[in-house]
């Protein structure tokens, strides 16, 4: 049934409607309003980017600006096999994952061990030595970057991977590893560690069987700041590296460029998108986790 | 052998694997780069004579870039820090009331936390572009004509700062977040009780627990915006002119492009200094206010 033009529907009397109003504008679901207004308003710098930069890997290099729609107008997936045709991005992709994975794989082993032996092992110089890192947590590996320079050419290593799992592992990152397990085994109750004694464990036997089964949440933190600190190291390699196939994927992303050094826009985007994409999937599947442990780890840090 | 010699052993042992890489590549190259910045010392011969303070000397009152590096350095620092904060710390207290759509602004914030800043800076330099970029073209709906964000001097400044702050406030966000939740609820309860409003309930009930966490975070915020590297390099290489020259990129050009590296090391401690003094100060901070940790 179409209703008579401007009689409008018979139920919204001028009353129903000032009750309505007044329910709507009540200060309950104003203030829900405006909760949800700011937010989304806040929302829009941190989601617009990436959706700009997934849709205009798909735009030619033309269209990347002079079409700033949110679609392209054609899905060329043609720009995600070029950029792997335009530098060894393959390679560089995979030199990445590899030194995320060994860096990260070594530093839950190593502060583990250490954070271990400073929450429950008694030795002489244990807290002058927790002290030394404690006190360098913070130091940037920018303030030693230079004598790890002369250090990394004096072995020979500049121009391997070397330096990017060395000072990764053992520098002020370690540290921090370190104090994290440290934080997390300082909790584990005395009577597991006597009653695995009793049954005839040693250290090792107790870290390994007893403390790490039940470090979960301090290993998670530990990995997920591990693997996010070697996937995005940049002025490591960006020092270390000269050789176009030991890149590593920060460094490829700025490297699509022309001969005259403009950037190739969808060539680089299409790239960016590859690099950011994977991890964006992990950390949506798994951010409760995540963001939790990260938040552990600020809170003990 | 018995069981506290045999801890003491598997302690030295366990230990060992990180310690010695700690001396070798953390604590043996803060003495090495104190060492260095009293020599002149070229990175591509590794030649180096002993010239006392001049590199110091050089960097107070001959090197005008420096005083210009130092005060851009505390601009950086002095914009991001405080925003970064102040909106963590209002997202946090948004993010905690249990509404409906919290996880979703809460993965939204924190996205940009877990992508390079590489990638980060990437996307933005090309949303800044001049004439083209997406910013400016929106700016022009409402016919305003936006500047050349990453070509203007203190625009860029603004742009590496606003594009650090969202960058990195998802994390100070979820930290904030874990401390306000924390809260015993009962001291809400007591407060609503005695007639106490929001904002008086955040004055005298969140506050006061959440204040080592805020110390913790500005400590590591701070020293966050003093190391800032890769955003600057990345979207203004330090310029235009030397606008958004910071310390960490001022090393890394007096080192690496053109290899000065005494200069550099010198510049490097000044880093440390101001770095350790910020440890030292969290540190007596820690101490004082740790009768409200839980």
């Amino acid at each position: 049934m179409v209703s008579p033009k401007g009689s409008g529907s018979p139920s919204v009397t001028p009353g129903r409607l000032r009750v309505f109003l007044r329910a709507l504008v009540s200060s309950r679901v104003r203030g829900r309003l405006v909760w949800y207004l700011v937010l989304a308003v806040i929302a829009i710098p941190f989601f617009l980017p990436f959706w700009w930069m997934v849709t205009s890997s798909f735009k030619t290099a033309t269209e990347v600006f002079a079409d700033p729609s949110f679609f392209p107008s054609a899905w060329r997936w043609g720009n995600f096999i070029d950029a792997f045709r335009y530098q060894p991005f393959a390679r560089h992709y995979f030199n990445s994952v590899y030194i995320a994975v060994i860096v990260t794989v070594a530093t839950v082993l190593i502060s583990s061990l250490s954070g271990y032996a400073y929450a429950r092992l008694r030795f002489a110089g244990r807290s002058l030595l927790f002290v030394l890192i404690l006190s360098s947590l913070m130091m940037p590996s920018e303030v030693t970057i230079i004598p790890n320079f002369f250090l990394m050419s004096f072995l020979g290593l500049t121009n391997t991977h070397w330096p990017l799992i060395l000072l990764a592992v053992l520098g002020a990152h370690g540290a921090l590893s370190t104090f994290i397990m440290r934080q997390h085994f300082l909790m584990i109750p005395g009577e597991l560690e006597d009653a695995a004694r009793i049954d005839g464990l040693g250290n090792f036997g107790i870290f390994l069987r007893i403390a790490m089964p039940i470090a979960g949440a301090a290993i998670s933190a530990v990995t997920i700041l591990t693997f996010l600190h070697s996937w995005n190291l940049f002025l490591e390699p960006l020092v270390f590296l000269n050789e176009l196939r030991l890149f590593t994927l920060p460094l490829s992303l700025n490297n699509f460029r022309d001969a005259y050094g403009v950037p190739l826009w969808h060539l680089q985007l299409a790239a960016t998108t590859m690099s950011v994409v994977p991890i964006l999937v992990v950390y949506i599947m798994a951010q409760q986790k995540i963001s939790s442990a990260l938040a552990f780890s600020g809170l003990k840090g | 052998m018995t069981q506290a010699r045999r801890n003491s052993i598997s302690g030295y042992l366990f230990i060992a694997p990180q310690f010695v890489g700690f001396l070798v590549f953390v604590l043996g190259p803060i003495v090495a780069v104190f060492v260095f910045s009293l020599q002149s010392r070229s990175l591509l011969t590794g030649e180096s004579t002993f010239i006392g303070l001049q590199n110091f000397r050089r960097m107070f009152f001959e090197d005008g870039l420096f005083l210009v590096t130092m005060r851009n350095t505390l601009v950086f620092a002095g914009g991001l820090v405080p925003a970064n904060m102040a909106l963590a710390l209002g997202l946090a207290l948004a993010l905690s009331r249990g509404r409906r759509g919290v996880g979703f602004f809460r993965t939204v914030y924190f996205a940009p936390v877990v992508t390079s800043a590489v990638a980060w800076a990437i996307v933005w330099r090309f949303l800044l572009e001049a004439d083209r970029g997406l910013v400016n073209q929106y700016l022009s709906v409402f016919s305003i004509t936006g500047p050349n964000w990453l070509r203007e001097p203190g625009w860029a400044m603004l742009s590496v700062i606003v594009n650090r702050v969202l960058k990195n406030l998802g994390m100070n966000m979820v930290i904030f977040l874990a401390a306000v939740i924390n809260v015993p609820g009962e001291y809400y309860e007591a407060a609503t009780l005695e007639g106490a409003n929001a904002v008086q309930r955040f004055r005298h009930v969140t506050f006061p627990h959440i204040m080592p966490t805020t110390m913790m975070v500005l400590v590591i915020t701070l020293v966050g915006s003093f190391k800032v590297f890769d955003t600057i390099m990345l979207m203004t290489q330090g310029g235009p002119g030397h606008a958004t020259t910071v310390l960490v990129y001022y090393i890394y050009f007096q080192g690496f492009r053109v290899f000065r590296t005494g200069y550099a090391s010198a510049l490097s401690v000044v880093l440390f200094v101001v770095v350790f003094a910020l440890t030292l100060a969290q540190w007596s901070a820690r101490k004082r206010l740790s009768h409200y940790e839980t």
